[in-house]
């Protein structure tokens, strides 16, 4: 499955966001997500099914004024 | 003075971007007396870690954060962010930006409108990025922020105060809702003169990040903030367009031609 990751493309063998985020070496970082511009929370990644062309934004805190 | 009933004894907020380096950073932050900073997230790359690294030299300060909508320029992407934020910083409150222009950064007073009471009824606590527009606060009272943060002068353009009439009205129409000069400021005379008008705090990043000495220049803000607030405690005197002596002319010896001539009359 093709799936786009802040803006780059990713080719998966992952059904859920969870398992996308393990497969591209998260692990437990402290990250927020949203698929196809939507919030989702880290509760309900594993249940979030990915589609083939979805586009998955992982943010992490950064500097900010 | 508290936000959202959250009592705090410093009246300036503090930016973390653009410093020379952490540990300036931490040092700035620490002769600013800040007790809330500003963060924002970005992108992270599968095994990068450095938000992982800044969100633990961010906790390792102790203090409050406020998370920021920066870069968002339409209603979606300040929600989806400030859902985001919520949830990294396990915090409601967010510090709203809506971008309209980008040679100004100027908010989208509408979008801000619309995204601040979206937030407002999912139980955020918003920090609205605004213009001195009476008119736009009111609306954004309307719904559901409690405290205003009106641009001094565009986001790192050091400008100072553009427009203290505009900000002056703000703070006789808005008494009791905390108001905060966000953005423009560039030396410490700056934000002595916000608070002087009867601001509650000042918010400010590049002119402390970007000064010769980070450090020495977040003492000087500090400084001028609890000035600038016990001026306006104080109860400054009206400005008056002639001369007024300050020293009492009654008793003054009459030594010149002029007196000569006054009490000859």
């Amino acid at each position: 499955m093709l799936i786009s990751v802040n803006g780059e493309r990713h080719e998966l063998n992952a059904e859920t966001l969870d398992a996308a985020l393990t497969a591209l070496g998260y692990g437990n970082a402290k990250i927020a997500t949203a698929v196809n511009g939507r919030f989702v929370a880290a509760t309900l990644r594993e249940r979030t099914r990915l589609s083939d062309g979805d586009q998955v934004e992982v943010v992490a805190p950064m500097q900010g004024g | 003075m508290s936000f959202y009933g959250v009592e705090l004894g410093s009246r300036l907020l503090l930016g973390t971007a653009r410093y020379p380096s952490p540990a300036i950073l931490a040092d700035a932050v620490k002769a600013s007396g800040a007790e809330v900073v500003t963060v924002s997230l970005r992108r992270e790359a599968g095994r990068e870690r450095g938000g992982q690294t800044f969100w633990s030299f961010i906790r390792g300060l102790g203090l409050r954060v406020l998370p920021n909508t920066a870069g968002c320029h339409t209603v979606k992407e300040a929600v989806t962010t400030a859902h985001m934020a919520r949830e990294l910083f396990d915090t409601p409150w967010i510090k709203l930006e809506v971008i309209r222009d980008d040679e100004t950064l100027q908010p989208d007073v509408f979008g801000l409108v619309e995204a601040a009471r979206v937030l407002a009824e999912d139980g955020f606590e918003v920090f609205p990025y605004t213009t001195e527009d009476l008119a736009v606060a009111d609306r954004l009272v309307e719904a559901g922020c409690r405290v205003l943060m009106p641009w001094g002068a565009p986001i790192g353009s050091a400008r100072g105060l553009n427009n203290v009439y505009g900000l002056k009205a703000l703070r006789a129409h808005f008494p009791e809702i905390p108001l905060v000069v966000d953005a423009g400021l560039g030396v410490p005379s700056h934000a002595a003169a916000a608070m002087e008008l009867g601001y509650d705090a000042v918010l400010l990043n590049t002119a402390v990040a970007e000064a010769g000495d980070s450090v020495e220049m977040a003492r000087a803000f500090a400084i001028a903030v609890e000035a600038g607030r016990m001026a306006f405690r104080a109860r400054p005197m009206e400005p008056r367009d002639m001369a007024v002596p300050s020293t009492p002319m009654i008793g003054r010896a009459a030594l010149g031609d002029r007196d000569r001539v006054i009490e000859a009359r």
